[in-house]
């Protein structure tokens, strides 16, 4: 059990929530869509055993319902962290050495993409172009957008957000 | 009754065919191919692949013909150059991401894609696509599954799904990154699989294949210290034919048994001697069951794949199970007792290989609890697929083998032992015994043809001995789940109920030889096969398990009576519920 740290079991009091949400919609078709968007309001995101309570109690296989998870990028299997960075892997920054970047951002922060750190601050995705090349490199983090960067202005980077209080 | 007819051409030919059937379906009663690759006639009919693209007049871009129905005066093209322009473009992009690893391929030769490259003259690709290496699934002990082979046609899915109602198997992520896969990228191992194998019969590639175990049959065989026998399921005789190029339903007994004489085994046997003692034991429980007020109705355990169903997805039946093993894995556990002693060897040294048209027992093969002498009842199952392999790499000439006959003791079997291959099979087998012995007079008819067919949910009003007998037969897993939800809301009793995983029963296993669509599609397997099991059965002098002079002999030798507390340790067992998604560290 070492990867998982959503600490998403259903014991928390978020469970009832859960239940509430699968009861209100048991008897509707097509209800696994909403279902899982108000699961993932609930818990950040739709780790395995929000997944398996949801196939139990709307009878619908866990197979399809993982298929359908993966299928919506709305939908996250891990954990945002409260600062989600993405790093931008469109033609212009991967040509100027967006993988150095994040390669940087795997070391400073100890998670591969997808995943979030220990303490919930940050998750690492990539993402496709997001239309500011003229910067390339770029990455965003939550709503903030830094280019042209190179890999040592990483840490100073990371720092300022660790440092902005809570 | 007659359906309404109406008039198309296609490629200038003029026919009249029922309304309503689709573009493929009329080409096919024109007698012109039509290319397909996702299409597997009443299981997956979802036009994803668009391999099957036509012209119609009338309307624009191309249509795929095996989702698109026909209507009066419709004029159809199949062989345009845009349309074999399109065709060879949809296969050059499969093939532009496909492990195209042919010659080390268990699927070559009878492959659909590999087909479909060859007739539609595919030569260098033009398009070379990003490839990445996935991780094979191999964890199961029945079925691999090689994403990197998939072409994503998803008749796996269907089958597993809307056959099987298991749906274990979906199509995960988008894109590129399109994937076929259980849940969270769990191996087949930690779902709640059944190990049927009808995803391996409906896969048109190499991407889902049997547990090959091969290698381990080999390195017994050239064991000078081991005593190795086999025994073959009565499914596998009316299949292993197709393997070397026979007509379907070929009825291949002595060329198997030659076969396996030249591949080194001792002994040669036949699990129907099994499959009568399961008769005799099986019948036994279910009169005490019905005289003492036991758990009814009784079902039968024959299929390990609906076992595991059942421990999986109804383990509030699992007291219904009837005790007994499977016929095999009563035998094993026989020939490492019963028969090791009167050899004279010691059952450590008996090595015991069954050929199944199942993959599910390999599966059942691994549980521990079926090791009735100390040794594991079965060493290694091999699935018809597998027997055929070695019969090749030995290079044996299958089709000019002198005659021969299985093994004794415990050589002959009765029509009843031969018919568990079919659905319905087993029933009509314990019909035969427990009229006779509950009626205390020889039947008239023996054939029991309610119980026959494909049909998924049979039943049956019997009269035994005074007691109007309800049975009940359903194949293929959905069914099962629904006679089981019926019996569950109270809407329906029965006595006795024989399920069998795989549609169709063992004829139709998920180790018997693989047909492609393009045969499967037009004509049903199931029941050519078990046409075949019916004449064996009409052959045989003996046709009811309580006359087979061999299982009279061991209840006298050895067992004493059915039920005996010798029987009861050598072949019979217990189920237990399972986890469905168990947790493991891999998230
Ligand atoms: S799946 Fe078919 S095309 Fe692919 S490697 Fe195997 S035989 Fe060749
Ligand atoms: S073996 Fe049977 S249950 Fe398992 S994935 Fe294949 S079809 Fe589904
Ligand atoms: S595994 Fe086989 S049957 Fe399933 S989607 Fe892939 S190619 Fe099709
Ligand atoms: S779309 Fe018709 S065969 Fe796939």
């Amino acid at each position: 059990m070492s990867a998982c740290k959503c600490n998403a079991h259903l014991d928390d009091p978020r469970a009832e929530k859960l239940r509430q949400i699968i009861t209100k919609y048991r008897n509707t078709n097509g209800a696994l869509i909403p279902v899982l968007h108000e699961a993932q309001e609930l818990y950040g995101h739709l780790p395995i055993e929000v997944q398996k309570a949801i196939s139990e109690g709307l009878n619908v296989p866990l197979a399809e319902i993982y298929g359908v998870v993966t299928f919506y990028t709305q939908f996250s299997l891990m954990p945002k962290g409260k600062f989600k960075i993405q790093v931008c892997m469109g033609t212009a920054c991967y040509v100027k050495g967006a993988n150095s970047i994040l390669d940087k951002l795997k070391e400073k922060l100890g998670v591969d993409i997808g995943d979030c750190t220990e303490d919930g601050l940050f998750s690492l995705d990539v993402c496709r172009c997001i239309g500011a090349c003229g910067l390339a490199p770029v990455i965003m983090i939550n709503d903030e957008v830094y280019g042209t960067l190179t890999a040592d202005q990483i840490e100073g980077i990371i720092r300022k957000y660790q440092e902005r209080p809570v | 009754m007659d359906r309404e007819m109406i008039n198309i051409t296609i490629d200038t030919r003029k026919i009249e065919v029922p309304k309503g059937i689709t573009v493929l379906e009329a080409a096919k009663i024109a007698n012109i191919a039509i290319p397909t690759l996702c299409f597997l006639k009443d299981i997956n009919e979802i036009g994803a692949c668009r391999m099957c693209v036509v012209e119609i007049e009338g309307f624009r871009g191309l249509q795929a013909a095996c989702v698109f129905p026909v209507s009066d005066g419709m004029v159809i093209w199949t062989q345009t150059p845009a349309v074999r322009e399109s065709r060879k473009v949809t296969l050059e992009l499969i093939l532009s991401n496909h492990d195209r690893k042919c010659l080390s391929c268990v699927r070559s030769r009878n492959c659909e894609l590999q087909r479909l490259a060859e007739e539609l003259n595919i030569g260098d690709l033009r398009f070379d696509g990003e490839t990445y290496r996935l991780p094979l699934d191999n964890f199961s002990p029945s079925i691999v599954r090689d994403p990197n082979k998939c072409v994503l046609c998803r008749r796996c899915v269907s089958m597993c799904k809307n056959v099987q109602g298991t749906a274990v198997l979906d199509t995960n992520e988008r894109g590129f990154k399109t994937i076929v896969s259980p849940a969270f990228h769990k191996s087949l191992n930690e779902v709640p699989c059944t190990m049927c194998g009808q995803c391996i019969t409906v896969c048109p590639v190499g991407a889902l294949r049997e547990k090959d175990d091969t290698d381990k049959v080999w390195e017994a065989l050239a064991n000078k210290e081991l005593h190795v026998v086999v025994q073959t399921a009565p499914a596998v005789r009316v299949a292993l034919g197709e393997e070397f190029g026979m007509p379907i339903g070929s009825r291949v007994t002595s060329n198997m048994v030659a076969s396996l004489r030249r591949l080194g085994f001792r002994k040669v046997f036949d699990t129907d001697t099994a499959a009568d003692l399961t008769i005799m034991e099986e019948v036994t429980e279910l009169v005490h069951r019905i005289k003492e007020g036991g758990k009814l109705p009784l079902i039968t355990s024959c299929s390990p794949g609906w076992i595991k169903y059942c421990e999986h997805y109804y383990p509030e039946f699992l007291e219904n199970l009837s005790t007994c093993k499977s016929p095999h894995e009563m035998f094993g556990a026989l020939l490492k007792s019963y028969y090791a002693a009167k050899m004279n060897v010691d059952p450590a040294k008996v090595f015991v290989v069954s050929i199944m048209p199942c993959t599910a027992k390999k599966f059942e093969a691994k549980r521990t609890e079926l090791a009735a002498t100390g040794y594991p009842d079965v060493d290694v199952v091999l699935t018809t697929r597998e027997l055929a392999r070695m019969i090749r790499e030995a290079a044996i000439n299958f089709n000019e083998l002198p005659e021969r006959h299985f093994d004794d003791p415990m050589g002959e079997a009765s029509g009843a032992g031969v018919i568990f291959g079919a659905t319905g099979g087993v029933m009509e087998a314990a019909l035969r015994t427990a009229a006779e012995i509950l009626g205390g007079k020889p039947l008239e008819n023996i054939e029991f043809h309610q119980v026959r067919g494909v049909e998924g949910i049979k039943e049956a009003e019997i009269e035994v001995g005074g007691l109007k007998l309800k049975a009940a037969v359903a194949h293929g897993l959905k069914n099962a789940g629904q006679l089981l939800e019926k019996i569950k809301n109270g809407e329906a009793e029965y006595h006795f109920i024989e399920i069998m995983a795989c549609p169709g029963g063992c004829v139709n296993g998920g180790g018997q030889p693989i047909q492609p669509s393009y045969v499967r599609s037009w004509l049903d397997l199931r029941a050519e096969r078990a046409k075949a099991i019916y004449e064996e059965d009409r052959d045989l002098p003996i046709r009811k398990s309580h006359e087979n002079p061999r299982v009279k002999m061991l209840y006298d030798e050895f067992f004493g009576e059915p039920g005996s507390h010798k029987a009861h340790e050598l072949l019979h067992t217990h189920y237990a519920p399972r986890e469905n998604y168990p947790e493991t560290d891999k998230n």
